[in-house]
């Protein structure tokens, strides 16, 4: 049987997920909680990518790639969630109009 | 249609939805558990292009770890969801038009002939392992990376734990090195005083 499922599939697949990250961010552009899943969803879409060039080119660098961009993606949200976690002990908020602190 | 395009049609469908929820629920909780449901659909679909060793680290690094992470610190927060979610929709058709002109640009390029140009796909070999062949080329070719990689975790757990850790004042504590250093003298002082007697 033939197999319809070609390269050009799982890379609209990855468009599509990128961009619903992409209007995430739009979205919930107060909740620095949804706005990290975004980031991790726009991350997903990019692995998708490697992963499906990976298998079509018959190269396994692609997938070296797509470990350590989990790596790197683990280490962000971590250093991410604790930054979260001191502004939410600081100010009792976590919505991104009150994090002005820095401006002059 | 084959067996392989209904799995990935599938796959593709709840990844699509459960992204969706996660962008637009009002419970970051929910949010954080379609994230969940958005990677397992991810590691099917890595299952279906032979990258069996990723899609399971997907589950277990991913998973297992990080979501935790976040299903923690979203319960942990007590935050005040209503004043978060003011004006969501407000500037809903600003992203929406750009992500449909996103999506749309990359997939006019991804429909492109270039990418109809692959190699033939061969059949693996029978005894071939996804994960033998990547631990392979890690520790030879890209073993620099990989302790680059390792460098990485490590500053980002020290970072993690430097930055939430806070030295509380209103506990009390015993020292142990100034319990093992005391002296004797410390502790008693020698009074001589007359015997008391009845009258």
């Amino acid at each position: 049987m033939k197999i319809l499922v070609s390269l050009s599939h799982y890379l609209i697949l990855a468009a599509i997920l990128f961009s619903i990250g992409v209007v995430g961010i739009f979205l919930n552009r107060k909740n620095v909680i949804i706005i990290l899943m975004s980031i991790e969803l726009m991350l997903l879409a990019v692995n998708i990518n490697f992963v499906a060039f990976s298998h079509f080119l018959q190269d396994t660098a692609g997938q070296i790639f797509v470990f350590f961009i989990l790596t790197v993606a683990a280490a962000e949200a971590a250093i991410g969630l604790a930054i979260l976690v001191v502004l939410f002990r600081n100010l009792r908020t976590i919505n991104v109009d009150d994090l002005s602190e820095l401006k002059g | 249609m084959s067996a392989q395009d209904t799995i990935f049609y599938f796959f593709s469908a709840v990844l699509i939805l459960s992204a969706l929820g996660v962008i637009t629920f009002r419970n970051p909780v929910y949010a954080a558990l379609l994230l969940v449901l958005a990677f397992f659909s991810a590691a099917g679909i890595w299952l279906l292009l032979e990258a069996e060793f990723l899609a399971i680290a997907l589950v277990l690094v991913y998973v297992g770890a990080v979501m935790v992470l976040f299903l923690f610190v979203v319960m942990m927060l007590d935050i005040n969801l209503d004043k978060l979610r003011e004006g969501f929709w407000k500037w809903f058709p600003f992203g929406a038009l750009i992500a449909v002109v996103i999506a749309v640009e990359i997939g006019l390029v991804m429909m492109g002939d270039q990418f109809k140009q692959i190699i033939p796909l061969q059949p693996k070999a029978s005894d071939y392992s996804n994960t033998k062949e990547l631990g392979r080329l890690i520790y030879t070719e890209y073993v620099y990376v990989f302790e680059l990689a390792a460098v990485v975790l490590l500053v980002a757990m020290v970072a993690a734990i430097a930055l939430t850790l806070r030295h509380r004042t209103d506990k009390k504590s015993p020292n142990p090195s100034s319990q093992v250093k005391v002296k004797r003298n410390d502790r008693i002082r020698m009074v001589s005083m007359a015997p008391e007697t009845k009258e």
